[in-house]
């Protein structure tokens, strides 16, 4: 058995030796940036290494969700290394801002690029992507005629024609949130308890497995952020499932932002800040939105053709911090209407 | 005379092991108290009563599962002969490679309605076509069971392969047949040995997080993520961890009563092997029939998924970045593996030659973290970890971290969650070295260090083997703790897999799954060629 551990032993020496290697970046002059990104690895890694190229800095960064990377930089206190903190939701945003992880920033590059409702007033963060929640309808069994509004889904002619995603996603809590906000607990909590009504599955735990749903006949209708379906798309043509813009007519298409900010600690502040410039800028931005068929949050850049071609919308201009703000609220109200 | 073995040294060391648990303890504790009144009352209302349930009845029923596969496959492949049974005996343990969240997302991707298998069984017989829904109670019990019944299965199988000789001997000199002598003599006989390896199944079920979110079932893991991610109020969720850990200690009770009063101490080594039962014809054919359809779901056909879907995506995703997460993976499992295999015998020693309140007590506290959600320890890690960092500002200066976002950060969280993986089976090690054994070397004059090295590790060997493998697989699989308290550039496997499942990409979520998957074959590879030799020495 000795020669088992002993075997153990040297396995893990020689991992640990050469993965360190493996780890250790090519040497850089400045001092490097560090980023908590709860945008995963695949849709910001090379983006980051191009920046540290250019500046001639080492970009470091660590992913996870949002709220263990808060947990993480509430710990980390005064002595944390993190510069920058990225996230997909505009409520971790808001809750960073809350818990005094982010410090205000005044840049007039990122205000004139980034639009109001996308930025906190304070300058603590700046939407950097913007990734739409509407219907997605099937080509096959649903006019788009047939749709106007989210809270029409819990009609009576879509008793079970309804796919949703679960009331744990953070996506679902910030629709909600925008809805209370717009229509009061009462009255959402009709409509959210009306759309369980109509459902035809169990909630699903992604949106590519509810659009998968409907393409396969499951359901015909559901509520989805664009992304998913672009992703779909562009693997297979022709795809029978569609984006219809919700509450054209009314306050607009939910939206939420994948969005960064300056921590409050913040050791290479400067750069920081140049960080969030550039990835605002035009070119980046295009390219920043492209990688996930997300729309640019600077509003002069055109996203990718395909998403284009889900035609123009209007977004619910209300400023998409107070989502944040009534999230729990969401939260609880969702557990009310048994929204699993 | 024989001198006594020291006892208070042996505690004091028992104690010592706990405090990294200690540690987190307290920080969940501390965090706990600020739990928020308007949401727990909130929580009590409309969310704790459907949760408590959901975990009771997914508790139950995959350990119900998960110990009659095991105790079942490791009575044919220890005690009976049929078609296949040597690769069957090894191959049984694959699965446990197999993680299960990717067991999980396999399984949803391919037989949910939209799935292959539905989507093909439709256009052979219609629209109409009945599939029974795999996001169910049903549907997630059945793969959390098939992921962890071979934890269950290696306890087992060593059991029966110590006592198995003697066992049939006497079953059948009792006029039993085979499956009588299973449950009126090998089993009881091993129920130290089940009873640990269902514990290890419940604990694992407890603290799941990636195979039942799939599932959309909820838990109580899932509502301490809610209450954290989505109420915001990671006190909340804390508190909620703390009422999980209730459930924790009645289980751990109830293994106690399931263990037995008996002191348990088997076997003079050396006994011949004995005569496998033949199981003639159809049982023998009906034998092969059940192994194989265990070690088709539970890793043949999951890897056949993982490795088409891999295909597709390598030329994109695979990049000589995998060397490193490879490297990585492997490093840090079996440094975790190691580190707790040491502290797990420290404890078992201490549980020998000082049984009592205290060595009892540290010993339960240590070993507690596998039963609670890895999110939940790791915030526990970093949260005591931030308070000693602070003092160490205070008392040296410096501007950075001392300890948060080192490898040692990582290293305790492993400690803390997986040391009861690996206290089972070094504790079924010395329970099975005679007392009479150690008394007959005291009195021969050997001194505590003497009896230890020359008497306990050499007769332990199969137990130590079983507890550095066991924690080195769970390692490799490990997702929250790695990912909320790794340093930078430290991305392992699981890191990788979660970074595409949290897109909802799984078929690109495939190719690191599938590398965790066949990395982790050498270790049960390891693992295998350990029971064989075992089995040939009995």
């Amino acid at each position: 058995m000795s020669v088992l551990i002993a075997l153990l032993s040297r396995l893990t020496a020689v991992c640990m030796l050469t993965g360190i290697a493996w780890a250790s970046p090519a040497l850089a002059a400045g001092e490097p940036l560090v980023v908590y990104s709860a945008r995963k690895y695949q849709l910001v890694e090379q983006l980051f290494q191009e920046y540290g190229r250019g500046r001639g800095i080492e970009v470091k960064s660590v992913t996870d969700d949002g709220a263990p990377l808060i947990q993480r930089l509430t710990a980390e206190g005064a002595m944390s290394p993190a510069d920058v903190f990225i996230s997909v939701d505009a409520g971790d945003l808001w809750r960073a801002t809350e818990a005094g992880l982010l410090s205000p920033v005044k840049s007039p590059i990122l205000e004139r690029a980034i639009p109001a409702h996308l930025r906190d007033p304070a300058g603590h963060w700046f939407g950097l992507a913007v990734r739409a929640r509407t219907i997605a309808y099937s080509t096959e069994r649903v006019k788009p005629s047939e749709l106007s509004t989210y809270a029409a889904l819990g009609d009576a002619r879509w008793k079970g024609r309804l796919c949703l995603r679960s009331g744990k996603a953070v996506y679902n809590q910030s629709l909600v949130a925008m809805m209370i906000g717009d229509n009061g607990v009462e009255t959402t909590e009709r409509i959210i308890r009306s759309w369980i009504a109509n459902l035809a599955a169990e909630p699903f735990t992604n949106d590519t497995l509810l659009l998968k749903a409907i393409a396969a006949g499951q359901c015909d209708v559901g509520i989805v952020n664009t992304y998913y379906l672009g992703r779909l798309q562009h693997e297979q043509a022709g795809f029978p499932v569609q984006i219809f813009w919700a509450d054209q007519k009314g306050r607009g298409t939910h939206v939420n932002i994948s969005g960064g900010g300056v921590t409050a600690h913040a050791k290479n502040r400067a750069e920081a800040i140049h960080f969030l410039e550039w990835l605002a800028s035009p070119e980046i931005q295009q390219r920043f939105a492209a990688v996930n068929f997300e729309f640019p949050a600077n509003a002069g850049v055109e996203p990718l053709p395909e998403v284009k071609a889900w035609g123009k919308f209007e977004p619910n201009l209300v400023n998409v911090g107070t989502i944040g703000k009534t999230q729990s609220a969401a939260v609880m109200l969702i557990d009310r209407a048994g929204w699993r | 005379m024989a001198a006594a073995p020291s006892r208070l040294g042996p505690a004091v060391a028992a104690i010592a092991v706990a405090l990294p648990m200690l540690a987190v303890l307290v920080a969940v504790v501390q965090g706990a108290t600020g739990a928020d009144a308007e949401l727990w009352a909130h929580l009590r209302e409309h969310v704790l009563s459907r949760v408590v349930a959901n975990t009771l009845i997914l508790v139950l029923g995959v350990v119900a599962i998960a110990a009659t596969l095991g105790t079942s496959l490791a009575w044919l492949t220890a005690a009976c002969e049929f078609p296949g049974r040597a690769f069957f005996s090894w191959a049984l343990l694959l699965p446990m490679a197999v993680p299960a969240y990717v067991l999980a997302f396999v399984a949803v991707a391919t037989l949910d309605y939209a799935g292959a298998v539905p989507t093909t069984l439709r256009s052979w017989f219609g629209d109409g076509f009945p599939v029974p829904p795999i996001r169910s109670t049903g549907g997630t019990i059945a793969v959390l069971a098939l992921a962890s019944y071979p934890y269950v299965y290696l306890m087992a199988r060593g059991a029966f392969l110590t006592h198995g000789a003697r066992v049939l001997e006497a079953a059948q000199s009792l006029g039993l047949g085979p499956w009588a002598g299973l449950f009126r003599v090998a089993v009881p006989l091993a129920r130290p040995w089940l009873a640990g390896g269902a514990a290890l199944v419940a604990m694992e079920t407890l603290a799941d997080f990636g195979a039942v979110s799939v599932f959309n079932y909820d838990t109580f893991t899932t509502a301490i993520y809610k209450a954290w991610f989505g109420l915001f109020s990671i006190e909340t969720a804390l508190l909620l961890a703390l009422l999980l850990l209730v459930f924790v200690a009645l289980a751990l009770v109830a293994e106690r009563i399931a263990r037995g009063r008996a002191r348990f101490s088997a076997a003079d080594s050396g006994v011949r092997a004995a005569e496998r039962l033949a199981l003639p014809g159809a049982r023998g054919w009906a034998a092969f029939g059940y192994a194989a359809t265990v070690f088709a779901l539970g890793f043949v056909l999951p890897a056949i998924a993982l490795a088409r879907w891999a295909w597709d995506v390598a030329a994109i995703d695979l990049d000589s970045h995998y060397v490193g997460y490879i490297l990585r993976t492997l490093g840090l499992a079996g440094m975790a593996a190691l580190a707790c295999l040491g502290l797990a015998l420290v404890l078992g020693y201490a549980s020998r030659v000082a049984d009592g309140v205290v060595t009892r007590t540290a010993s339960r506290i240590a070993t507690l973290g596998y039963a609670i959600p890895g999110a939940v320890l790791a915030v526990g890690v970093v949260s005591a970890l931030g308070a000693i960092d602070l003092r160490f500002r205070t008392i040296a200066g410096g501007e950075g971290l001392w300890l948060q976002g080192t490898v040692f950060a990582l290293l305790l969280g492993y400690v803390a969650r997986f040391l009861a993986v690996a206290h089972g089976p070094v504790l079924g090690g010395f329970a099975r070295i005679r007392l009479s054994l150690e008394e007959a070397a005291r009195s021969l004059g050997l001194s505590t260090r003497e009896v230890v090295s020359r008497l306990h590790l050499p007769l332990l060997g199969a137990g130590i083997g079983t507890a550095a493998l066991l924690v080195f697989v769970d390692v490799m699989k490990e997702m929250p703790i790695t990912l909320m308290t790794r340093p930078f550039g430290w991305d392992t496997l699981a890191v990788r897999v979660f970074e595409m499942t949290a897109e909802g990409e799984w078929e690109r979520a495939a190719l690191p799954s599938l590398a965790i998957v066949v990395a982790g074959l050498l270790p049960v590879a390891l693992l295998t060629w350990r029971m064989e030799r075992a089995a040939r020495a009995a």
